[in-house]
């Protein structure tokens, strides 16, 4: 009896994607991660960052090559089927953390749990053994989003990317606001609970020091050579 | 809060197996909760939502008033239907069975609605009575009038009219036919002038309309770009998203609707007693018609159509052009 082969969580072949405006192009030779890996992406401003996590997203249609997330064919995809795919099997924490500042901190989290289609009451009952095991109490859940401090809406942001239980989460340096203690907290926590999802990240960031974290590492200058160790 | 989240945050949609009945119910139910929660983001932005609305009820009252115009004016025209009775003269020495006879046959026609015999000597009593000439009539030897025929047809148009008279006056009895409709054919022609008027005025007012509420959707989309991009970045769709910028444009054709026809009928009660005075001077018995239900139905149809157009243009343009800035 042989094993089935495992689909990659996410796969990449000759990607190409490139602004038409200024010529800019970003090329991706080939790129796979397994399930439950977790990688570090680091470049330089301008390298194309921004633009991979938003082909690997879904918010950007690549121009050629194929893009594979959780086995589904991202580029093939419609955009609805994009955003519904990016709703059930990936979360992103973003760097400016995108809180509905009018909303409670219990609302901004089950919020993604809404287009994954999750059921209210579980979704609930899930958001607030998350925020408790991320370190905020049940004082602050009904608060609004814009009367916590920074790190507690890290802390939200990284709740609501992990609340559908994604297979990917993706985050773009979600700790450039938190000083050293609090970053090293936050990277604890938020692998700690991605790992008990089975989840894969991708993790980009212009700090070298958070690299400690990841095995392995995506350097955005030579993107041919492809997924190194750290 | 916003029209994006109101009511919507805390229905989320469920992966627990419901029934096709329950699911078609929480459907509507989900619908009419989106649909009042938009009602509410109107009464949130009292003076946009006037003027939108106050804009869009005065275009539509125009076009509204110059149809009752047209629909009065075709009311006064119609009831001149004797202007379209024609008078068959009947040739001199022609006998009275001759006449009866064409009379029935003329009956019996299916073009023809009523025919009435006007005997020579029932034509001079009328004329010595009228004229006041009657004693000066007595000296005549012989009667000079001819028999006539007065026939109105079934269909009183101006065309219909003239090919009947054609018709008629090859009849062998019948010296010559007489139509006195050119004054009337003068005020179809004005009354289908009006109408075209109306329909011009109409398309570029309905126009307009678009535009406007196309522009008020727009201005309240780019004023929550910044949840719509986390809505996309977490997932929603963009007919979730545009669902509630809809509804606002349905409500906008609602009040809208409802403000035109106010204005009309407001505007018929007041011109209603000037004119009752001037009718009544002229001892006519005309009233002035107002919008009927369908008229209503239809108007209400046509703001909403409008409503939900205006908007649907914009945030087809608008929310999908707004996409995530990415992580």
């Amino acid at each position: 009896m042989t094993d089935k082969p495992k689909i990659p969580a996410i796969e990449l072949k000759q990607l190409q994607f490139y602004y038409l405006a200024n010529g800019w192009q970003l090329n991706v030779p080939e790129l796979s991660l397994r399930v439950g890996q977790h990688l570090f992406v680091r470049g330089a401003s301008g390298s194309g960052k921004t633009t991979l996590l938003n082909l690997l997203c879904g918010i950007t249609k690549p121009v050629s090559g194929e893009l594979y997330v959780s086995g589904q064919a991202l580029h093939r995809l419609s955009s609805s089927a994009r955003d519904s795919l990016r709703a059930k099997h990936i979360g992103v924490v973003f760097q400016q953390l995108n809180l509905i500042p009018y909303l409670s901190v219990l609302d901004n989290t089950l919020l993604s749990s809404h287009f994954a289609g999750q059921n209210k009451a579980d979704a609930t009952v899930r958001a607030k053994v998350l925020l408790q095991r991320l370190g905020l109490e049940s004082t602050i859940w009904h608060q609004k989003a814009a009367a916590i401090s920074v790190g507690q809406q890290q802390r939200v942001a990284i709740a609501r990317a992990l609340l559908p239980k994604p297979t990917l989460l993706i985050a773009d340096e979600p700790t450039s606001a938190l000083d050293s203690d609090n970053r090293d907290a936050f990277m604890k926590v938020m692998l700690a609970e991605a790992d008990s999802n089975g989840c894969t990240v991708i993790f980009v960031s212009h700090d070298q020091s958070l690299a400690q974290y990841f095995a392995y590492q995506l350097t955005m200058q030579n993107l041919a050579l492809g997924v190194q160790p750290c | 809060m916003s029209i994006l989240f109101s009511g919507r945050v805390s229905s989320g949609a469920t992966t627990r197996k419901v029934g096709v009945g329950r699911r078609f119910f929480m459907f509507w139910v989900n619908h009419v909760r989106q649909a009042l929660f938009s009602l509410g983001e109107l009464w949130r932005t009292p003076s946009a939502s006037i003027l939108t609305i106050g804009v869009l009820g005065v275009s539509l009252t125009l076009p509204a008033t110059l149809h009752l115009l047209v629909k009065n004016v075709q009311q006064v025209s119609d009831s001149f239907t004797q202007a379209a009775e024609i008078s068959l003269f009947i040739r001199e020495g022609v006998s009275d069975t001759q006449i009866s006879s064409l009379h029935k046959i003329l009956q019996a026609d299916q073009d023809i609605a009523r025919v009435t015999h006007i005997s020579k000597q029932q034509a001079l009593a009328e004329f010595a009575q009228v004229s006041g000439f009657g004693s000066a009539l007595n000296y005549l030897t012989d009667n000079p009038l001819p028999d006539v025929l007065l026939i109105l047809p079934k269909n009183t148009s101006a065309d219909s009219a003239r090919q009947l008279m054609a018709r008629l006056s090859k009849e062998r009895i019948v010296e010559f036919g007489k139509l006195d409709i050119d004054w009337l054919t003068r005020l179809d022609a004005i009354v289908s002038l009006l109408r075209q008027a109306v329909l011009i005025i109409a398309v570029l007012l309905l126009g307009a309309v678009l535009l406007i509420i196309g522009n008020t959707i727009r201005l309240s989309i780019m004023s929550k770009k910044d949840e719509i991009e986390v809505m996309k970045l977490v997932g929603a769709t963009d007919a979730f998203i545009q669902r509630p910028f809809l509804y606002s444009g349905i409500w906008y054709g609602v009040f809208g609707g409802l403000l035109a026809f106010l204005i009309v009928e407001t505007m018929l009660w007041w011109l209603q007693g000037a004119i009752v005075s001037v009718t009544s001077l002229y001892e006519s018995e005309f009233h002035l018609m107002a919008l009927s239900m369908a008229e209503f139905l239809s108007l209400m149809l046509l703001a909403i159509l409008l409503g939900l157009s205006g908007s649907y243009l914009s945030v087809r343009r608008h929310i999908s052009a707004i996409e995530p800035t990415g992580p």
